[in-house]
């Protein structure tokens, strides 16, 4: 039996890295996917937001761990054999992509109608009154919740341990088969979860403060 | 596409039903557990010292903050060593209900700050003891007024039930694993499944919606007088 020593702990401390790796890769694209449905969502296109708002309401209501299996056994039913890294990063992006489109239709539904109204009386086409009147304003409000959204995923990416790919968590569970001292590893790999998330968590609360100071309603 | 075969997994049929059976005892239980708990913390925070406070503070981030899978691993590999020994669908259940305990405080920590500052004065100038204000004057409009959130907090913790499979539960995914090894149709055990879970999810979904408007039908009169109040 192995004791808990540093190479251990640093084995830990590395797969770290493997766990921020895959949450930048799942929220880059997961939110271009995002970004494209909640424009889609809000389009007066009826084909389009009936699809986007069924894709949003169907991911939003199973869980991330079927969208992991479906994505890794989906593939290899195609016979592409991606490596595991792959698999998760493709369905926490699915997953993403839904949560943050949710959030952002918000934001951007939350700016006030009137600037709709006035910016296409200034005879700015759809595209323009996205790209200079209503994201600018909608990034504000959209930033807090965005932000804690991080959160959730960097705790997400903990499932994805289950098809083999080696991060914080599946590192800890590997430490803990082989020094059986379930206290002391969990509680590194809590510690590191804690590290990354509470800064965030405390980010996007003190945001929301910030942001909500320069809006009139 | 006739690479799909069907027929293997509906041979298996009556073991996803028990899976599906035991995430929905498991669901229910954790919300009505988890639920207690948010209550008695959201209690706690408001009659209890700075102390008290502290250390709900401290329990609530520490939940929201790491994974449910890590906190379900300490319930399951960690209670025993200091002989707390349990079954893993009680591991489940215990982990479910602490961790949804902490988010569910949160939300109704947020309907408690809501209610009208006028409406404890009246309360204390009845006489009533903070404990009573909070038993009879703001806990039923402060969760009223955060149903839709506890709602959508409670679904996901249904979905996140599925993380139990990871300690060897037979709920509906841990059973899903079970018959892809005896079937080995993985997709098609999967997407069946997932659609098990969407229907769950829809259904618990509508289910609690109705059953706010049922427990607090005067709900939106709450929100006007509160309005009214507010504006003062």
């Amino acid at each position: 039996m192995n004791s808990f020593g540093w190479p251990e702990f640093f084995f830990i401390l590395r797969s770290a890295g493997w766990t921020l790796l895959l949450t930048a890769v799942a929220f880059l694209i997961g939110g271009a996917l995002g970004a494209a449905l909640a424009i889609m969502r809000l389009s007066a296109n009826r084909v389009l937001s009936g699809f986007a708002s069924g894709y949003i309401l169907t991911i939003q209501s199973i869980p991330v761990l079927m969208v992991l299996f479906m994505s890794y056994y989906g593939l290899s039913l195609f016979g592409i054999r991606l490596p595991a890294f792959f698999a998760a990063s493709l369905s926490l992006s699915i997953y993403v992509s839904a949560y943050l489109a949710e959030i952002w239709r918000g934001s951007i539904e939350s700016v006030p109608f009137q600037q709709w109204e006035a910016s296409s009386s200034l005879a700015l086409t759809k595209g323009q009154q996205y790209r200079y009147v209503i994201l600018p304003q909608a990034v504000r409000i959209a930033l807090p919740p965005t932000v804690g959204f991080l959160v959730q995923l960097v705790k997400n990416t903990s499932i994805v341990s289950v098809v083999g790919f080696v991060e914080l968590s599946r590192a800890g569970a590997l430490v803990n088969q082989a020094t059986f001292l379930p206290f002391q590893v969990f509680s590194v790999v809590a510690a590191i979860y804690f590290v990354i998330c509470f800064p965030l968590s405390r980010l996007s609360r003190h945001l929301e403060k910030v942001m909500n100071v320069g809006r009139s309603h | 596409m006739n690479r799909f075969k069907f027929e293997a997994v509906w041979a298996e049929f009556d073991t996803i039903l028990a899976g599906v059976g035991l995430t929905i005892v498991l669901s229910i239980s954790a919300i009505i557990l988890g639920s207690i708990l948010a209550i008695l913390l959201s209690a706690l925070r408001r009659i209890g010292g700075r102390w008290v406070g502290i250390l709900i503070d401290a329990y609530v981030e520490l939940m929201r903050n790491t994974p449910f899978l890590i906190q379900l691993f300490m319930v399951f590999f960690g209670l025993p060593l200091i002989g707390i020994r349990m079954s893993g669908d009680m591991a489940a259940l215990l982990a479910m209900t602490l961790n949804l305990g902490a988010y569910a405080s949160e939300i109704i920590r947020a309907g408690v700050d809501s209610v009208h500052k006028s409406q404890l004065e009246a309360g204390e100038s009845l006489a009533l003891t903070r404990m009573q204000v909070f038993r009879y004057v703001i806990l039923k409009p402060a969760i009223a007024r955060v149903w839709p959130a506890l709602t959508s907090q409670f679904v996901l913790m249904m979905l996140a039930s599925s993380i139990c499979s990871f300690i060897a539960v037979r709920e509906l995914s841990g059973v899903a694993a079970i018959v892809e090894q005896d079937t080995f149709r993985s997709f098609e055990v999967y997407i069946i499944v997932t659609l098990i879970y969407l229907v769950l999810a829809l259904s618990l979904k509508t289910f609690l919606l109705w059953l706010g408007k049922r427990i607090f039908p005067n709900l939106s009169g709450l929100a006007r007088i509160e309005a009214k109040g507010g504006a003062v």
